[in-house]
């Protein structure tokens, strides 16, 4: 699998050729619930890692989505944004929120890899 | 006390099922030195006879509407509801539940809504309505915030033509949030310029039309200066049976329409409750404020409504809301609904026609006085009047004769050199011995 | 002979009920849209043609009629009653929505509200014309002013979050007096607040630092003293707070507040539980408002009309906005103009909610003081009672401690039962029961806040009571299906609450042809 990272927020950035996939976790898919609408960044915005970037909503509750590490946004989900129950339904393939060209790819050390992120989900009970 | 159905043997139970000696343990939490230990400085309880006798002494020290020739409106106005309006609002279900949060249980109050929406979105020409605001003037300020956020700028334009109190509501949020607002000069005859102060950092451009002066106006080409430089058309209106006679806000190519609803279903209540018309394209409905009943399915597969796009709302986006507002003004709008719902589309035509029909009248008469002149070119059921004296003491003379002749502009627009111009309006309750009352009244204060 | 008689008594047990042709089921009514029924030539208002006129409307007339049904008199009452039939309302039972303080309204209060003196005013004829409305206004505002022990009132507000911007509208234009405007741009606000705090300091460019409560469920001194700053506008406080508990340390929060150079405002949402047991005024508040529609008993409406009146200190009186009634002489004069003084300038069109305002005194000069204070007694009576009556079968997140005018619960005791605080809540429509606030506060894992009101008679509470037991007792033995596939008797099952989000559908369309 390629390289994928979580931040304890619960946003995971996949490694895909030099550039970040951004997107929320299966655990804060289900959290949510049924997702009602995603709205991704403008395409050329400048992140900081912790930025705001995207809000994604379900019926009771919205969630910010923040940078999980710095970059330019380069695209997003159009698909998201018209079927957003695809971030319920494939949260970690089709369900992405947008790609970031990355700024300093060190940033992604201080990240948890999978094992660490299930053992983090352990933690929250 | 006929409101309170506990007795001293229910307290005294519950007490000790609590397991207190008193009720005073139970306020324990409230430090000692701020505790009343008497009772307020208020009068002690009332039976119902008393408060009727002392409520109907004071209601007899205003004078009504309906009692004598009656011709104010700016931004609020005198219409004859239907008994069935006020009979409906009255049924408990309707007047005593709750906002309707547990759909379930609340699908008459959830239809009402979505009908009202429905009635807001055609009356308006626009795509979208909410459920309601608190009323025309707080709605305006709302769609202000509401352009900002879609456009990104804050800047706002204001017609000089605007209701100066919808102006000053506005000009408050803006200064409060420290966003830029242009106020045009008090535009008595429809002849700003509003296009040349549009610019790129604006947001919208505010026009109310009829307008305050009672001015109808074309707004396509403002909407159309507006859009080439990226603002937004935000459309006022005070009557919404104007709507029922002019081109709609929708048909002129507004962004937003907001309006006072109060001229349909609802009384003067000297200024409140009235109700909020908030209206947009359907394009910016997330970035649209207030409650918004949708249609669904529930498990059985009926159709059913519910409250949707909470996000945008306080309780769950909290500082990020598009708004931070929490209630609708749900029973104005079903006296609204109701009221529009028994005339339809051709009776609101009809009864447009005789607002207009009755002001033209009106105005003919007042015009043929000396010295009097009717300002506008064309007008609906409001137009201003422009007096040889002071207009102010002019309808304080004519109250004193029994007549009510309208709003002296410089009531709401102190200093603004309208002092000899009176907003008349006339609806379909005023008869022809209304008018030859004011005609007479008004000849006889100016001789 | 006489050969009409029938049997009158039922020969079998009751057979399930099978579908029906209208989907009506007795006296359960389904109603379909006006627009889908009504006609477009019809109308339930006759309207004579006018004379023949000079029109004077010029190029501005719409083209056609408006295309929208019409409802005959007949046809409307059937369309409302039988779409009012689907409500639940107060009238009809206990409304336990902790925080709204859902108590009977008086209809004598709807009686007066309708006096031609009151309804049939227009809010702009000469003010020597209306010297009536004018003193139902001058007599609420003191009623007020005695309640709160505070200096001045706003009346204009038009709803609790309106009152809130009003509120702290006069904070801002109080702090930019003293030219700190620039530098005092935080609001402290507790995590456990209603979302129109939060949103209200929005509003006005203020931005949200969050107090935590304590343990207690109530807010320390010591946590406010750690969050003031130079940067510190206003702390925005509940009491008692949304967990239903009076704010302990409010007085000594307040000195921290103004030490600090900061203002007060309290959320009056929950006033109910302490009318006539204090005065915020002597609390250290300086600005609360009051929801006519909570504690004054105007009736809900199905989601409004509210009224927001703001009590204001006298540090923040001058910064009132317009317009306000004065008294000169004999004579009340209302002042709509800023007229130089220090008013932060006019929130809404005319001068407030007047209908409320007549349902408000009418509450209040029925009461009286005696009556005011059992109020407030009986509804804090009331709650614990409720309180006491389930603590052995829900579990409470600040265990025994007496609550003031509502209960809070949380969804521990639901823990190993698979059901949620959602369940539990639609099972109780299957009763005869709207449900208690749910998932508020946020602070409190699956929150239930019941608050009863003054209104219900103890043989209301006890039925209440009891049938939360039976639910609760029945939902820790196991029982699953009476909760999630709840409710089963109400007009309408759980609803798809995902697809009105997913695909709003906001309007009647008319259907187009195949």
């Amino acid at each position: 699998m390629s390289q994928i990272r979580y931040t304890n927020d619960h946003e995971y950035v996949r490694i895909d050729g030099g550039e970040g996939v951004v997107g929320i976790s299966e655990y804060a898919q289900q959290q949510l619930g049924d997702v009602v609408f995603a709205e991704a960044p403008p395409i050329g915005k400048a992140l900081k890692k912790g930025d705001p970037a995207a809000v994604v909503e379900s019926v009771k509750a919205a969630s910010d989505v923040f940078a999980p590490v710095s970059g330019e946004v380069v695209a997003v989900n159009s698909e998201v944004e018209s079927t957003p129950a695809l971030i319920n339904e494939d949260a970690l393939g089709r369900g992405w929120l947008f790609r970031l060209r990355l700024a300093d790819p060190a940033e992604l050390s201080a990240l948890m890899d999978e094992p660490a992120y299930a053992d983090y989900l352990k933690t929250l009970g | 006390m006929r409101y309170l159905p506990l007795d001293p043997n229910d307290r005294e139970a519950m007490l000790a099922r609590i397991g207190v000696p008193d009720i005073g343990a139970l306020f324990a939490d409230i430090p000692a030195d701020k505790r009343i230990e008497g009772l307020l400085d208020l009068p002690l309880a009332k039976s119902e006879m008393a408060v009727e006798r002392a409520m109907t002494g004071i209601a007899e020290r205003s004078l009504f509407a309906g009692a004598v020739p009656f011709f104010v409106g700016a931004g609020a106005y005198r219409r004859h509801i239907p008994a069935t309006v006020d009979h409906l609002v009255q049924r408990s279900e309707f007047l005593t539940s709750y906002t309707p949060y547990q759909p379930e249980i609340a699908q008459g109050t959830l239809q009402v809504l979505f009908e009202f929406q429905t009635q807001v979105a055609a009356l308006t020409g626009m795509e979208v309505a909410n459920a309601s605001m608190y009323d025309g003037s707080t709605a305006c300020g709302e769609a202000m915030l509401m352009a900002h956020r879609v456009t990104r700028r804050g800047r706002a334009v204001l017609s000089g033509g605007l209701h100066p109190q919808y102006a000053d509501v506005c000009a408050t949020l803006a200064r409060m949030a420290g966003d830029a607002i242009v106020r045009l000069p008090p535009d008595l005859k429809a002849s700003e310029d509003i296009v040349a102060a549009i610019d790129d950092e604006t947001s919208c451009v505010i026009v109310q039309a009829p307008d305050f002066f009672g001015n109808p106006r074309d707004l396509a080409p403002v909407a159309a200066a507006a859009h080439a430089r990226g603002a937004l058309l935000v459309a006022v209106f005070t009557d919404p049976v104007a709507l029922g006679a002019l081109r709609a806000p929708g048909e002129m190519d507004a962004d937003i329409a907001v309006g006072e609803g109060q001229g349909l279903g609802n009384a003067l209540n000297f200024g409140g409750p009235y109700l909020g018309l908030f209206a947009t394209r359907a394009r910016n409905v997330r970035q649209m404020p207030g409650r918004l009943a949708g249609e669904t399915v529930d498990a059985a597969g009926r159709r059913s409504f519910v409250l949707t796009l909470s996000t945008r709302e306080q309780h769950i986006r909290r500082e990020k809301a598009t708004s931070n507002i929490c209630t609708n003004s749900g029973l104005c709008a079903l006296a609204f609904s109701i009221h529009l719902s028994l005339l339809g589309g051709a009776g609101l035509k009809r009864l447009a026609d005789v607002n207009h029909a009755n002001a033209v009248l009106l105005a003919e008469r007042l015009a043929a006085i000396p010295g009097v002149e009717v300002v506008n070119a064309h007008f609906f059921n409001e137009f201003t009047l422009r007096t040889p004296r002071p207009a102010a003491p002019l309808i304080e003379a004519l109250a004193g004769r029994g007549v009510i002749g309208g709003l002296p502009v410089s009531r709401l627009l102190p200093g603004g050199g309208l002092d000899d111009c009176i907003i008349v309006a006339s609806t379909e309750t005023n008869t022809e011995d209304d008018r030859a009352a004011y005609a007479r009244g008004l000849a006889d204060c100016l001789r | 002979m006489n050969v009409q008689g029938r049997p009158t008594q039922p020969e079998t047990a009751a057979a399930p009920s099978r579908p029906t042709f209208t989907g009506n089921r007795g006296l359960d009514m389904e109603e379909a849209l006006i627009f889908e029924t009504g006609r477009l030539d019809a109308t339930g208002v006759d309207i004579d043609e006018p004379e023949p006129f000079q029109s004077r409307l010029g190029p501005h007339a719409r083209g056609g009629a408006l295309e929208l049904p019409g409802l005959t008199e007949p046809e409307a009452i059937r369309h409302y009653v039988r779409l009012s039939r689907n409500n639940y309302s107060i009238d009809a039972g206990i409304y336990p929505l902790g925080s709204c303080t859902m108590k009977h309204n008086p209809r004598l209060n709807e009686k007066i509200a309708r006096l031609p003196g009151f309804a049939d005013v227009h809010p702009l004829q000469p003010t020597s014309t209306a010297q009536g409305a004018l003193e139902v206004i001058e007599a609420l505002s003191k009623a007020l002013l005695t309640m709160t022990g505070m200096e001045a009132v706003a009346m204009s507000p038009k709803a609790g979050a309106h009152g809130e911007l009003c509120g702290m509208m006069s904070i801002k234009a109080a702090i930019e007096a003293r030219g700190e405007g620039a530098t005092r741009r935080v609001a402290l606000v507790p995590d456990s607040a209603h979302g129109t705090n939060p949103a209200t300091a929005a509003l006005i460019g203020y931005s949200v630092r969050s107090v935590p409560a304590g343990a207690e469920g109530t807010v320390s001194a010591e946590a406010v003293r750690a969050a003031l700053a130079p940067d510190v506008a206003a702390i925005m406080l509940t009491n008692p707070n949304t967990c239903g508990l009076f704010e302990r340390e409010m007085v000594g929060i307040a000195e921290a507040v103004h030490e600090a150079g900061a203002y007060f405002y309290c959320d009056g949402a929950n006033f109910n539980a302490v009318v006539g047991r204090t005065r915020p005024g002597d609390l250290g508040v300086d600005a609360m408002h009051i929801n006519l529609h909570k504690t004054f008993s105007t009736p809900h409406g199905g989601g409004g009309p509210g009224a927001g009146p703001v009590a204001l200190s006298s540090r923040l009186a001058p910064y009132a906005p317009v317009p306000f009634v004065r008294r000169e002489g004999a004579t009340l004069r209302l002042v709509e103009h800023a007229e130089g003084g220090e008013s932060f300038g006019r929130m809404c069109a005319f001068h407030g909610q007047m209908g409320m305002f007549v349902r408000a005194l009418a509450f209040i000069l029925s009461h009286g003081a005696d009556g005011l204070r059992q109020a407030s007694e009986d509804a804090v009576l009331s709650a614990n009672y409720v309180r006491a009556s389930l603590n052995d079968v829900m579990s409470a997140p600040f265990g025994e401690r007496p609550c003031m005018h509502e209960a809070l619960f949380d969804d521990r005791w639901l823990k190993d039962t698979g059901l949620t605080t959602l369940d539990f809540a639609k099972a109780l429509i299957d009763e005869g029961y709207h449900p208690m606030t749910v998932y508020f506060p946020l602070i409190v894992h699956g929150a239930m806040l019941i608050e009863p009101t003054e209104s219900e008679s103890k043989a209301s509470l006890d039925l209440f009571i009891m049938t939360l037991r039976d639910l609760a007792i029945a939902a820790t033995a196991g029982e699953r299906e009476r909760f999630q596939s709840a409710p089963m008797n109400a007009p309408r099952r759980r609803l798809d609450e995902t697809r009105a989000a997913r695909q709003p559908v906001l309007r009647w369309t008319k259907p187009q042809p195949a």
